[in-house]
């Protein structure tokens, strides 16, 4: 799958922005987890936070979910944040119906998520 | 074929309490306020058009699945997957149905040992019965000692040995297809503490599987595919929904269990006609349970992608299916 990373700054600190394209399922999750393992790897409670930008993924599996939700984990046990931002409608519908809105913090976009977990 | 759902809630029998049916009866007649209902037909007419978790209720027996074949032979021979409290109904409606004088046979696949699945069977009043016959199929090798270990004392006041019935145990083999009481039937190994075996039944062209008590790792395409198999092509399949996706890889990982999404899922791939949700989590209410009905169909419909439309149904106690 196709995935781009890029810094957005805020409050003159570089964040890394993940954002995969398509679809995250059996064929493309494991690819997904692979190219966040070095950001994860980055992260900790003294450094920037990392957020995956999730504008351009129209489809998320239960295989996809894990690997989110495997982030999420190795976030938290370094002391490092991490957040989702810009879901699109049916994506977020996804996110709700198997409550993963409480396992990852979801926001409006990539803005709001730096703001957000910066603070 | 018929499906018959006589118990179909999670590890523990639950009853809708006082104040539950007290915001049912509040809900009907605030939807009924300034009505006139000419007669009784009339209020039924209202009340079916109700919402289900309003007019009806998913009920509290552990589970009990009983199917009917088309083609069995002229021999009274009853088929059940697995001894919850909701046999206990079942076998209420057996005596009320044949009485004590016509001797029946009841075949019984058990899922597992686990005392949700087993806890019927000393309520069963058909098992006081001299002259029925009584055949556990399972793939637990200590299916038998389970079976008399809860009635035996201190568990319960009438020992196995006393019962009336002629009881016979039947240690099946995983994966190996047999012919029982007119239905070929094959079990699956699933992931659960003390492992759990669910059960495909076939015949006369329609299928139906049974599996539940069932966790499925998403790490694991094998065994993800082993279960895309087991269900191929299935009418019915009832699966296992009692917890959310996220509580099911987290906190709730090696519990045993598993979800609405990978349900939908595994059944999308196998090309199954239609899903009943299954062993509900017993701390959900009736409303809770409609939304996560609704909210599973809308998963099915969001994630379709082309295929055959899955139907689901949220099984409840008293459900009847026609395959």
């Amino acid at each position: 799958m196709q995935i781009t990373v890029s810094q957005y700054v805020h409050a003159a600190t570089d964040i890394n922005v993940v954002a995969p394209l398509g679809r995250i399922d059996q064929s493309s999750a494991e690819d997904f987890l692979s190219a966040l393992n070095p950001m994860l790897a980055q992260l900790g409670p003294d450094a920037p936070p990392l957020v995956l930008d999730f504008s351009a993924v129209d489809y998320i599996a239960s295989v996809g979910l894990r690997a989110l939700m495997v982030a999420a984990r190795q976030a938290k046990a370094s002391g490092g944040g991490i957040g989702i931002a810009a879901l699109q409608p049916m994506v977020r519908e996804v996110f709700s119906i198997a409550r993963f809105d409480l396992v990852i913090p979801c926001f409006d976009s990539v803005e709001s998520a730096a703001r957000e977990l910066c603070a | 074929m018929k499906i018959k759902f006589w118990g179909t809630r999670g590890s523990l029998p639950v009853a809708a309490t006082a104040g539950e049916v007290r915001n049912k009866i509040i809900a009907a007649l605030t939807a009924a306020q300034g009505r006139q209902f000419a007669d009784a037909a009339a209020i039924e007419a209202f009340t079916d058009q109700m919402p289900f978790a309003v007019q009806g209720s998913y009920g509290g027996n552990t589970a009990c699945v009983e199917l009917t074949g088309n083609a069995q032979s002229g021999e009274l021979e009853h088929v059940i997957c697995d001894l919850g409290s909701g046999l206990r109904p079942l076998g209420q409606g057996k005596m009320a149905e044949f009485g004590p004088g016509k001797p029946q046979t009841y075949h019984f696949f058990v899922s597992h040992l686990h005392w949700d699945h087993l806890m019927g069977l000393p309520f069963f009043v058909p098992i006081y019965i001299p002259g029925n016959r009584i055949v556990m199929h399972g793939c637990h090798p200590n299916l038998e000692a389970a079976i008399r270990l809860q009635m035996s004392a201190p568990c319960f006041p009438v020992e196995f040995d006393q019962i009336g019935a002629k009881v016979e145990f039947d240690l099946l083999e995983p994966g190996r297809e047999y012919t029982i009481a007119g239905f070929k039937v094959r079990a699956k190994l699933q992931l659960h503490a003390g492992d759990s075996y669910g059960y495909r039944f076939e015949q006369a062209g329609k299928s139906v599987v049974y599996s539940t008590d069932s966790e499925h790792k998403l790490d694991n395409r094998v065994e993800q595919n082993a279960f895309i198999d087991f269900f191929r092509g299935a009418d019915l399949v009832i699966f296992d929904t009692m917890y959310s996706l996220a509580d099911a890889i987290t906190v709730k990982a090696d519990w045993g269990h598993s979800s609405n999404i990978i349900a939908v899922e595994l059944c999308q791939e196998a090309g199954v006609r239609s899903l009943a949700m299954f062993h509900h989590e017993p701390i959900h209410d009736d409303a809770k349970l409609a939304s996560l009905y609704d909210e599973t169909r809308r998963f099915e419909e969001i994630t379709r992608d082309g295929r055959a439309p899955l139907r689901i149904i949220s099984s409840y106690d008293g459900l009847t299916l026609d395959l």
